[in-house]
């Protein structure tokens, strides 16, 4: 009996990102999710601009590929255009919480009826290593050589934190996948947030804590203890947002 | 009986799956490189195996599949 | 023939992309085109479509993006400052291979510029706007009926060939009001197996992309898309010649200047000089064999724009210089008047005047 095999949610490319890269099981439990609900073949999906700007090579459903920044107005686009497809953009922190902004805030005030995958690795990836809005204080990145000074390029943002004064939005976890049981706690709520949409309750956003060893100059164990001891310290996980359980109450 | 294989092409040898596995069955091979230049992970003693699919849960390349 | 009924240009424009089958409309408020974003705003709920005000220009355009990923027909409406916002978008749309409607109802600029009636974008919309190398479909209206009907031809061309096609108008094509006739014909659906509807919709996955890190695929991408817009050049090119059976100044003028050029002529005529206008309807592809043409017969050229000489360059490359061209031109949102127009015709007649 198979225990663990590579869901058909994910094509047979193979992943470009580093060795150790926590990327490639952030798309894995994407991919899970999507095959487990039967919905790969109504999905479409968003690639970003950033290391996961190669994603639609690797999500084994429709994808279109966007702006930098943009994912969200392009989802809502798609989702506009296709009610019925489920619509998931996937967006690293450069993407989503610098240039994005503006499109992450108001897709979530709108509560747009889609999901969106945010993966936080405090560091912009695919250019080489340069400070993020969610570069931590004092980590030190190749355009913040010294730390990064918060008087002079201010603090990091947390968006969940942020999104969760959107009256719109209807569910906003923060996860992490540098462990077994993070890992499977972030599944969960990958899962949680397509059923979301496929049940019309709106826009989810799970944002997952992942790792760069790569650019944080670290080998790929010792940034999952990296992450662990400095990243989750300062965005802590868990549920920032369900509206549904609000209204339950 | 529980069987772990790995796609040893896909491997990029970052041993994560080591680190999580509770019998310390999995090591990268020295000796070995695979095509893309990694040392490939591999199960040392497959009998102690549990198929509990902590390894596999934990790699980024989908590259372990787990039976039992 | 069908009823006329009286309507300002954003309106009954915002109305033809609605009978052409426009279900989706995405802007943001800005003078002088924010009345086709309130009509959208009442008619869409009405007949199932969407209007959606995005958060900003750049935010509309890349939902307009989505939408024709979907391969259904979709517009979004600005101007000039709004336009340049929207161009990171519009060049992926022509990465993309997109269809979609952009309207630009021009005012003055650089900048924020002001909000009166130009035509200043002619480069921004022909010659490229966003980067890398690609072409829009663009159509300058000369009345509110062209306004309606471009709008539809607009919708066509930009899917049969894969293009977004764009109306530049300007703010007194938006602003005016006509009679027209809403009576376009049938909407010409076509096939687009290429659209992300869902693997369960098509053969194997549809993937809506413009990147490729390979220099000889990317090369490839671009020289095919360019073989199309070949094709455009050959069989699309729409102009309107007026008066130019005995002409020997060509006036070339689109848009609210050639409406003011027009009365230019007729005085001009009344006092014997032979002028005539090839009106330019699509400004890319531009009609150049029609002003090649003219070249063999014409002793010169007088190109009359709301800007400060834009079109004038693609006269000179028309016609490769062989005549004298000459400008008539004001820019800041200022018009003409049709006396402006004929005093620089008679200049030009006495030999006075200054060849561009």
């Amino acid at each position: 009996m198979v225990v663990f095999e590579k869901t058909k949610g994910l094509t047979d490319n193979q992943l470009h990102y580093c060795p150790g890269c926590t990327h490639g099981i952030i798309h894995r439990l994407v991919a899970e999710a999507l095959e487990e609900l039967g919905v790969l073949g109504k999905t479409v999906g968003v690639a970003s601009v950033g290391c996961s700007v190669f994603s639609y090579n690797y999500f084994n459903c429709d994808m279109v590929q966007a702006a930098h920044g943009r994912a969200p107005a392009v989802a809502t686009g798609v989702k506009r255009a296709n009610p019925d497809n489920v619509v998931f953009t996937y967006q690293g922190d450069g993407d989503l919480a610098a240039i994005g902004t503006a499109e992450t805030v108001h897709s979530a005030a709108r509560n747009e009826n889609i999901t969106v995958i945010f993966v936080n690795n405090a560091i912009y990836g695919m250019t080489g290593g340069q400070m993020a809005p969610t570069t931590l204080p004092s980590q030190v990145t190749q355009t913040s050589p010294y730390g990064r000074d918060v008087t002079v390029f201010g603090y990091p943002v947390k968006v969940c934190e942020m999104l969760s004064q959107v009256d719109g939005a209807t569910y906003l976890e923060r996860v992490a996948v540098n462990n077994v049981k993070n890992i499977k706690k972030a599944k969960k709520a990958i899962l949680k947030a397509f059923k979301n949409q496929i049940e019309g309750k709106g826009f989810s956003l799970i944002e997952v804590l992942s790792t760069c060893p790569t650019n944080w100059g670290l080998n790929p164990k010792d940034a999952l203890k990296w992450l662990d001891e400095n990243m989750e310290t300062y965005y802590p996980l868990g549920v920032y947002k369900d509206k549904y359980k609000e209204e339950e109450k | 009986m529980a069987k772990v294989t790995f796609d040893v092409e896909r491997c990029k040898g970052c041993g994560l799956c080591e680190t999580v596995c509770p019998k310390q069955i999995i090591a990268l091979e020295k000796e070995k490189i695979n095509a893309k230049g990694y040392h490939p992970a591999s199960i040392t003693e497959q009998e102690k195996c549990i198929a509990c699919a902590f390894c596999a849960t934990m790699c980024p390349d989908s590259v372990i599949t787990v039976e039992k | 023939m069908a009823e006329k009924v009286l309507m300002k240009g954003n309106e009954a424009l915002a109305e033809a992309a609605i009978m052409a089958g426009c279900k989706y409309y995405f802007g943001y408020p800005i003078t002088p085109q924010t009345e086709v974003a309130a009509y959208m705003a009442k008619r869409m709920p009405k007949i199932g479509g969407t209007f959606l005000q995005a958060e900003s220009e750049v935010a509309a355009i890349n939902m307009v993006i989505g939408v024709a990923s979907c391969g259904k027909r979709v517009m979004t409406s600005s101007s000039s400052p709004g336009i340049s916002l929207k161009s990171e978008g519009i060049s992926y749309l022509a990465g993309c291979e997109l269809p979609a409607l952009i309207v630009n109802v021009q005012r003055g600029g650089p900048g924020l510029g002001g909000i009166q009636p130009s035509q200043s974008d002619y480069f921004q919309a022909t010659k490229g706007g966003g980067h890398g190398d690609y072409k829009l479909i663009v159509l300058a209206p000369a009345s509110v009926q062209e306004m309606v009907s471009l709008t539809f031809k607009g919708f066509d061309l930009a899917d049969k060939y894969r293009m977004t096609s764009m109306i530049l108008a300007d703010g007194t094509m938006g602003q005016m009001m006509e009679p027209v006739s809403l009576d376009l014909g049938e909407v010409k659906e076509y096939a687009k197996p290429w659209a992300t509807t869902g693997t369960a919709n098509h053969e194997g996955r549809n993937i809506i992309n413009s990147l490729s890190l390979s220099p000889a695929q990317l090369e490839e991408w671009n020289k095919s898309r360019y073989e199309r817009y070949a094709i455009v050049e050959r069989d699309e090119v729409m102009y309107e010649e007026f008066m130019m059976e005995d002409a020997e100044i060509c006036v070339v003028a689109f848009g609210i200047a050639a409406r003011i050029s027009k009365n230019a002529i007729m005085e001009a005529r009344k006092k014997g000089v032979k002028v005539g206008m090839i009106r330019p309807i699509t400004l890319w592809p531009f009609p150049k064999d029609a002003l090649k043409k003219a070249a063999a017969k014409v002793k010169s050229f007088l190109s009359v724009e709301l800007n400060m000489g834009q079109m004038i360059d693609d006269v000179k490359l028309a016609i490769d210089c062989s005549k004298p061209v000459y400008l008539c031109n004001r820019t800041g949102g200022v018009l003409m008047s049709p006396d402006e127009v004929v005093a620089k015709i008679d200049e030009i007649q006495k030999g006075e005047a200054k060849a561009w």
